[in-house]
């Protein structure tokens, strides 16, 4: 198994290229946490607060959003046909190259 | 004026756990919280979730985890003020400080202890340009003394429990109910879903699915709000509209109280989780220091340590030396 990398773009524009483990059991929220991005993810990644909240940029496809998300995403803001929660994105090696944008932060 | 040993801001596991350390040392303890029942996000997020780290505990569910605290905790007869946030810390001449919350109520201790977790739950707002103008004038986020909405025509908005629990609610007491959700699938109970289903066939209730209010329109009060569907916009004269999206949680007034803070959580001595101001400490999720790590585990010993040198604080001359309780048993207060 081996690193992958991904590209994910902060609330001012800025763009991050970071490296992450695709054979760690991580997803994408706890990887931007680990960068120290923005990204809350107050509920510990159970899909239970939008924290995490994302926008794939990217056409690879790496899964459907799940039930939980699709019920939290039902009532958060900001919310896109693109929009996932980072905590139910898995690394691996799929992802490698994807792109993602931090959905803005819930008013 | 209710008075106490500790003011425990925040009644999640860590603040409950904080009243038996103090019970042990014969401190007794008032806990406010935000929102109305014990157990913080464990009760609030994620009640049912089993939870596999508490020592001795192979698995145990979040719930169950707060009712064992609570168990725990009730020998030793803590206050509680819940449903209101905690807003305001002030000093007194005696050292003392006062915890005022937002109905006013006021708790007087020597010691606060902040186990605020991710701050206080609030109602998770929806966007709209003129939302502001509506609030309290039409637009509720919480339903508060349903009474008086009884009979009338109003707008909910959300997929959730509180969402559809009311709407069935006013459905059922001859108010008019216009129910609005982004999707088709709701996070509610079943049973619920099913009940709103049965109204809207009765005609008590009308259901618009991949739907959202989108505008606000009134002089004064809400009169009418708009929703965008997909076959388009659909005005409805109302001046009721509760937006029932569920809670997220702020860090809220905690960051205005002369507190270091650092990345969102209050910066504390590991010694005995004290913040910058003498005599308040902060435990659990609300702090932060080189190492922490955010787990109920910690919290525990976070307020085991915090409650130690709350006892010299109050007591300063007094000694104290760590008892058993294997060896004591535990002696609840009268």
């Amino acid at each position: 198994m081996s690193d992958i990398n991904i590209t994910v773009i902060d609330r001012e524009g800025v763009s991050h290229k970071l490296i992450a483990p695709s054979d760690m059991n991580i997803n994408l929220m706890e990887v931007c946490k680990s960068y120290e991005l923005p990204v809350e993810g107050i509920c510990g990644g159970m899909a239970m607060c939008a924290s995490c909240q994302v926008y794939v940029h990217t056409n690879k496809h790496f899964g459907e959003r799940n039930d939980d998300e699709e019920a939290m995403l039902d009532d958060a803001c900001n919310v896109k046909p693109n929009s996932r929660l980072g905590c139910q994105i898995s690394i691996t090696t799929e992802l490698e190259g994807a792109e993602f944008e931090l959905a803005p932060e819930e008013p | 004026m209710i008075k106490t040993d500790i003011v425990i801001i925040g009644a999640g596991p860590v603040g409950l756990f904080a009243v038996f350390e103090a019970g042990l040392m014969k401190l007794r303890c008032h806990l406010i919280d935000a929102i109305p029942q014990p157990g913080g996000q464990l009760s609030e997020i994620y009640p049912k979730k089993p939870i596999y780290d508490i020592p001795g505990y192979p698995t145990v569910l979040a719930g169950e985890l707060v009712d064992k605290l609570m168990e725990q905790a009730a020998p030793f007869k803590p206050g509680f003020t819940l449903g209101e946030r905690a807003e305001t810390i002030d000093e007194l001449p005696n050292g003392n400080f006062v915890v005022t919350t937002s109905q006013g109520t006021k708790h007087e201790a020597p010691v606060v202890m902040i186990a605020g977790g991710l701050g206080s739950f609030e109602p998770r707002k929806p966007i709209i340009e003129n939302l502001l103008d509506f609030e309290q004038k039409g637009v509720n986020y919480i339903v508060k003394d349903p009474d008086q909405y009884q009979g009338k025509e109003m707008v909910i908005s959300g997929g959730g429990d509180s969402a559809l629990d009311w709407a069935v609610y006013f459905a059922e007491k001859d108010s008019f109910v216009h129910l609005v959700h982004r999707s088709d699938r709701f996070r509610a109970h079943k049973d619920s879903v099913a009940k709103a289903y049965e109204l809207a066939k009765q005609g008590k209730l009308k259901l618009y699915t991949f739907a959202e209010v989108k505008q606000l329109e009134g002089k004064q009060q809400l009169e009418k709000v708009i929703l965008e569907t997909k076959d388009g916009t659909v005005p409805i004269e109302t001046a009721l509209w509760f937006p029932l999206f569920g809670l997220s949680p702020k860090l809220g007034p905690i960051a205005d109280w002369g507190l270091e803070i650092e990345k969102n959580a209050i910066a504390v001595d590991t010694f005995d989780y004290q913040t910058n101001r003498s005599g308040i400490f902060a435990i659990g999720d609300v702090n932060t220091y080189p190492g922490k790590l955010k787990l109920i585990l910690c919290g525990f010993h976070e307020a085991t340590l915090a409650v130690q040198s709350a006892y010299k604080r109050i007591n300063p001359d007094k000694i104290f030396t760590l008892k058993y309780t294997t060896v004591q048993g535990v002696q609840g207060f009268d």
